[in-house]
């Protein structure tokens, strides 16, 4: 940990944590960077296996009952997803520009930009608990087989096995990474607000202890920088040509009936067809 | 307190006989170099062992730095000019008398007789908790010592406050921005001008730093135009005592008067925020008014608007608002009309 963290010498003479090195938002933009580079040369030159077009042309037959347009992402889901992103991105922005050396005032920012993504976080978790599918996110044992299918597809083997349910396997686990690295830097983010002035609570820098200060800094700097690759690699799924269905759906809600029979199991994610627009 | 020693640590130093030797020191040795003008910052840093640079770059031999030339009417002030100097120039004087007025009571006699132009508006916030190499925000760190429940923050600032408050301890700082002063500033064969203003920064931009200052970056002047000479300047310092002390509050006034009313203004404090810190309200508010008790009590109000004391230094701002209303009716026993 020697140079990944920097330490100091409290009053008291005690050797306290402060924060993290910055090289390690270099290390999460560069290494975000290459798993850019390195995943788009394997989609280039992969075996990548999609269903097979007559495979679906025969689900299309046997479900005519489907609506045309099937919503994905309600309207509520979507605006929550695009406050979350911007918050998340201003976040970013006003955190790490002044260490690449864009000077700014950005405390300001960066804590306000911070209340609107825990106002939205503490409304997603409410959301998704009461009025979505709550299990269809998570991860568990349960999705080793289809963790096993996922990965023989990716090399050209058109192996039996589940096919996803509402969110692919690779959804659920970034979901996961970021439910972690977002709850850490918004509860380390949230006892922060103690150390600078906000008009929100009253400051106060002994809330804590310093060697415990020193953990909250150093978890909220980990974290963030964690962002910095994980946000990278989501923007890029979120462009890549065989995702772009995706993105238009978290745009304008709905997937169409075929996109859905071919990406995704009908039996593990049931079509909402009250909601979904039958306009063949 | 920290413990002082006499003793400093090794570092190697080089003494330059001209700006270019200079610039190409510090170009090669980056952030590992630390320059040295008058010594009066330098030495407590280095005594302390709080800073230990690698290369230190004594300016003391760079005879270019130095002097007080005419500049179309204004001034061109080299960085390494002392204070001594620039307080007893005749030019100083008669053009611009708030600047030598400032430059006058810095410190002590012995001081001003070796520190510098340059160095006085780069020096380094006096903060005792930065300064006893406690790991704050300003030292790199992630807390503020100074503004805590039980901080001792008689000293620091009212304005401004960012998480670190420390505050500008310069004298001729608030002085050069009431003049619209530039300062020149050299990197390598680049050089740029900029406003006295924006030579401050607070700790919202870079709460490690108190000027624009970067590693290479070299002050090799301060450039006061014209436009202020002859006119209406006050300046006036309150400190514990009335020698070898930092600025509680000072404040530097520029007046343009068209008969009995004010045209123009420029008001600044230091001693209050991390930056000298321009009254701009009040420069608006008393233009197109006369010099009278109303105008300073409109002004001493305004000039506080904002300010957020600590626990121990509310006091600064009814001393503000007194200097306010001091500098508007021209009270002090040299202030020009």
């Amino acid at each position: 940990m020697g140079n990944l963290v920097s330490w100091a010498r409290s009053p008291w003479g005690d050797s306290v944590l402060t924060h993290i090195s910055w090289d390690l938002f270099w290390a999460a933009l560069i290494g975000g960077l290459l798993f850019l580079l390195a995943h788009g040369g394997y989609m280039l030159f992969s075996q990548h296996h999609r269903r097979e077009s007559s495979e679906v042309d025969r689900l299309e037959a046997e479900r005519q009952g489907l609506p045309t347009n099937i919503v994905r992402h309600g309207f509520v889901a979507r605006m929550f997803h695009w406050v979350m992103a911007f918050s998340m991105l201003t976040l970013l922005i006003t955190a790490f520009l002044p260490i690449v050396g864009v000077k700014f005032a950005w405390v300001q920012w960066h804590w306000m930009a911070g209340i609107l993504l825990t106002a939205s976080i503490m409304f997603h978790i409410v959301h998704a608990t009461f009025v979505l599918d709550f299990w269809s996110i998570w991860v568990g044992p349960k999705d080793i087989p289809e963790f096993k299918a996922e990965m023989l597809r990716e090399v050209g083997i058109d192996a039996p096995g589940p096919k996803p349910g509402k969110y692919p396997l690779g959804n659920r686990l970034y979901h996961l990474a970021v439910l972690v690295a977002g709850l850490s830097v918004i509860g380390t983010g949230i006892v922060m607000m103690w150390r600078v002035r906000t008009g929100i609570v009253e400051r106060n820098p002994y809330l804590l202890t310093d060697s415990t200060w020193g953990i909250t800094y150093v978890v909220h700097g980990l974290m963030g920088v964690g962002f910095v690759g994980l946000v990278i690699a989501h923007i890029y799924f979120a462009l890549r040509p065989e995702k772009l269905w995706v993105t238009k759906s978290m745009i304008f809600g709905t997937i169409t009936r075929r996109q859905y029979l071919e990406h995704h199991d009908p039996d593990r994610w049931v079509a909402d067809k009250s909601g979904s627009k039958n306009v063949a | 307190m920290p413990p002082i020693r006499d003793v400093m640590p090794a570092f190697e130093l080089f003494q330059p006989a001209s700006v270019g030797d200079a610039l190409g020191i510090l170009d090669r040795h980056g952030a590992d170099a630390w320059v040295m003008a008058g010594g009066m910052d330098t030495f407590d840093w280095l005594k302390d062992r709080i800073r230990k640079p690698k290369v230190v770059v004594d300016l003391g031999m760079v005879d270019e730095l130095r002097g007080i030339k005419d500049a179309a009417g204004g001034l061109e002030i080299g960085a390494m000019t002392t204070l001594t100097t620039v307080a007893n120039n005749p030019l100083v004087k008669e053009r611009f008398p708030i600047l030598a007025q400032a430059a006058l009571i810095v410190a002590s006699p012995q001081i001003r007789n070796q520190a510098t132009a340059g160095g006085n508006v780069s020096q380094d916030a006096r903060c005792w908790y930065y300064r006893a190499g406690w790991p704050c925000y300003r030292a790199g760190g992630n807390i503020c010592y100074a503004d805590t429940p039980t901080s001792v923050n008689r000293e620091h600032a009212i304005f401004n406050a960012d998480r670190c408050v420390a505050v500008n301890p310069s004298d001729t700082a608030p002085a050069l921005i009431a003049l619209d002063a530039e300062f020149v500033i050299k990197r390598g064969s680049a050089e740029r001008v900029v406003a006295a203003r924006e030579f401050f920064i607070g700790p919202g931009i870079d709460i490690t730093k108190l000027t624009v200052l970067q590693p290479g970056d070299l002050l090799t002047a301060i450039r006061i135009p014209a436009a202020w000479a002859g006119k209406a300047h006050y300046f006036e310092k309150v400190r514990d005592r009335m020698v070898w002390d930092f600025a509680l509050v000072n404040i530097a006034t520029t007046l343009n008067m068209s008969g009995t009313t004010i045209s123009d203004a420029r008001m600044v404090v230091n001693g209050v925020a991390a930056v000298p810190y321009r009254l701009d309200a009040v420069e608006a508010a008393i233009k197109g008014r006369p010099r009278d008790k109303a105008t300073a009590d409109l002004a001493a109000d305004l000039a506080v608007q904002g300010a957020v004391p600590l626990r121990h230094n509310a006091y600064k701002i009814p001393l503000v608002k007194a200097l306010v209303k001091r500098a508007i009716r021209g009270e002090a026993e040299w202030a020009t009309s």
